[in-house]
């Protein structure tokens, strides 16, 4: 049995910019779920979810000793923070875009 | 062991002041470290500063010196601060005036300088990062070229004691790294330390961000008085280990979640953090909460530094023109479409030439469009969202005029139109050989 469950329940994230990339950061609340979140939040995983927001490639970082994961999101908000005409220019809505992803639980 | 506490006094230009008041008061902190100068913000002061000589420091450093400069004058505190943007020497100067006027007395002022590489660059073959280009190719939309500069331009300000220093661009952590370095007497070539202290570096340096500003989610991440959230203090030790903690009477808190999700913020790889001063390594980082609001940061260290150093460039791209406007009720998502199609139209047959176009509709797909758009639920409360890049400032007003034109002449109910047009001054990136730079710091000193 398995159920699907939308990452917010399950982590808390932040988003950072430096020119056109955006890093995301996704921290489990309950550290036993860090290798769930290793196996079911892949890079392919994210880049697919934020097609259309993401020109270039995902890489994700993972650090176990903080049960945390950063993704590296190349190519987002054209021109960077001073010249993209995205409304939230730096991007710092897009960490509850990742929270939005929906996930099997087993 | 030596401890020092070192506070985090601005995490960004317009930050607050109050909290930096707040713990230079009663903060029992030896330095106060403020990060005021973002990537773009550093163009605009140069052209300030092309206008008046006098002129092209910080926004808000008449009001951040008025409140910081008597605890460094009666309190023994050294205040840090990148505040001098694209002229330290006229934020010096300013200073000195401010200090005279209110009768502040015992301050040692140093305008660190050498970041300015604008002369070296413009001519030079060294690849944008961005384009591809050589810099020269720029040519005169090339307005500002500053090299991120580290700890060696501070130190020699710390050496000759002065209790106020004033820099241009500098890299956020090394704010914070100096005076653990000058403290400690850590070597300049002792990367694990200067790795571990570039972590505590850059846990302070966007202010509340690790004492629960940008964390709350009310009901999944509650933040006690997040109103009164002070800035952190680190109590850093010789090993380069250090607690992130607050004042007892701010609001806030310091927890692993609040230190984890800063630690990670706008860094890549986090065993390859680069920094003038050194290649910080976060990836065996563990953080141990010891009581409340005190979370112990260890483990953090770092390899050698990396041998050029970045610059930003600020270069001049024409102007942005926005125009917004609002729907609401039965049929407001479509009406917004519906203009969204019309002003589209509208700057294609009006013979706006744009470099970049965005139209999207704010209560629906402005920020996660894809994600969370969600057919067959009808927004009630929409606004229509239209930015575009253009050559000239007439250019980027009509993309507000014609979004301001549906009032009269598109579907019904629009409201709330605004307008904005701003220059587009974009940041760009390339590097310096470091033996380009030529640092100097001057010193005045009101007695």
């Amino acid at each position: 049995m398995t159920r699907k469950i939308k990452l917010y329940h399950l982590a808390h994230s932040r988003a950072g910019d430096k020119g056109e990339v955006t890093n995301i950061s996704l921290f489990p609340y309950d550290e036993s779920n860090y290798e769930i979140l290793k196996a079911k939040v892949t890079a392919d995983v994210v880049k697919k979810h934020f097609q259309g927001h993401v020109r270039g490639d995902v890489v994700r970082y993972e650090v176990p000793s903080l049960h945390g994961f950063n993704f590296v999101m190349y190519g987002t908000r054209p021109g960077g923070v001073a010249a993209a005409l995205d409304l939230d220019s730096h991007g710092k809505g897009l960490c509850f875009g990742l929270l939005e992803l929906e996930i099997d639980m087993p | 062991m030596k401890t020092i506490r070192i506070g985090s006094g601005a995490g960004y230009a317009g930050d607050r002041i109050d909290p930096a008041v707040d713990l230079v008061e009663h903060g029992n902190i030896k330095y106060i470290c403020f990060e005021a100068l973002a990537e773009r913000t550093i163009a605009i002061a140069l052209l300030q500063k092309q206008q008046n000589p006098k002129k092209g420091y910080g926004q808000f450093l008449e009001e951040r010196m008025e409140a910081i400069l008597p605890y460094c004058a009666e309190k023994g505190v050294v205040m840090i601060s990148n505040l001098g943007a694209a002229n330290p020497v006229a934020a010096l100067k300013k200073t000195v005036s401010i200090a005279n006027e209110k009768g502040i007395k015992h301050l040692k002022i140093g305008a660190v300088v050498g970041d300015d590489v604008l002369e070296y660059l413009k001519d030079s073959e060294n690849i944008v990062w961005e384009t591809g280009e050589p810099v020269k190719e720029l040519k005169e939309k090339l307005i500002s070229a500053n090299a991120y500069l580290g700890v060696e331009a501070i130190l020699p300000a710390l050496r000759q004691d002065c209790n106020v220093i004033i820099t241009g661009r500098v890299a956020d952590p090394s704010l914070f790294l100096a005076p653990m370095v000058h403290e400690f007497g850590w070597d300049i070539n002792d990367w694990h330390r200067l790795g571990a202290g570039t972590a505590i570096g850059h846990l302070l340096e966007c202010s509340a961000q690790v004492t629960g500003g940008y964390f709350a989610s009310p009901g999944l991440k509650d933040v006690p008085d997040l109103l009164n959230v002070g800035f952190p203090i680190a109590e850093v030790d010789e090993e380069g280990t250090a607690v992130i903690t607050k004042l007892a009477q701010a609001g806030g808190m310091v927890t692993k979640r609040t230190c984890k999700e800063q630690l990670f913020y706008e860094i890549h790889d986090p065993s390859n953090y680069l920094t003038p001063d050194v290649t910080a390594d976060f990836s065996e980082i563990s953080l141990l909460q010891e009581a409340k609001d005190r979370v112990r940061v260890l483990k953090a260290t770092g390899r050698q530094r990396p041998d050029d150093l970045k610059v930003s460039l600020g270069v001049k791209e024409g102007f942005i023109g926005e125009g917004e406007i609002s729907f609401a009720g039965y049929g407001a998502l479509e009406r917004a479409k519906m203009s969204r199609e019309i002003v589209k139209e509208r700057i294609k047959k009006m013979g706006v030439k744009t470099n970049d176009y965005r139209a999207e509709i704010i209560g629906y797909n402005s920020l996660l469009g894809g994600i969370t758009e969600i057919d067959g639920i009808e927004p009630l409360d929409v606004r229509l969202r239209v930015a575009a890049k253009v050559d000239t400032k007439r250019d980027a007003e009509r993309i507000g005029e014609e979004v301001e034109n549906l009032y009269l002449n598109g579907p019904a109910g629009p409201g709330g139109a605004r307008k904005y047009v701003r220059p587009l001054i974009a940041a760009y990136s390339t590097t310096i050989p470091r033996k380009q730079i030529k640092l100097d710091v001057i010193i005045k000193e009101v007695v």
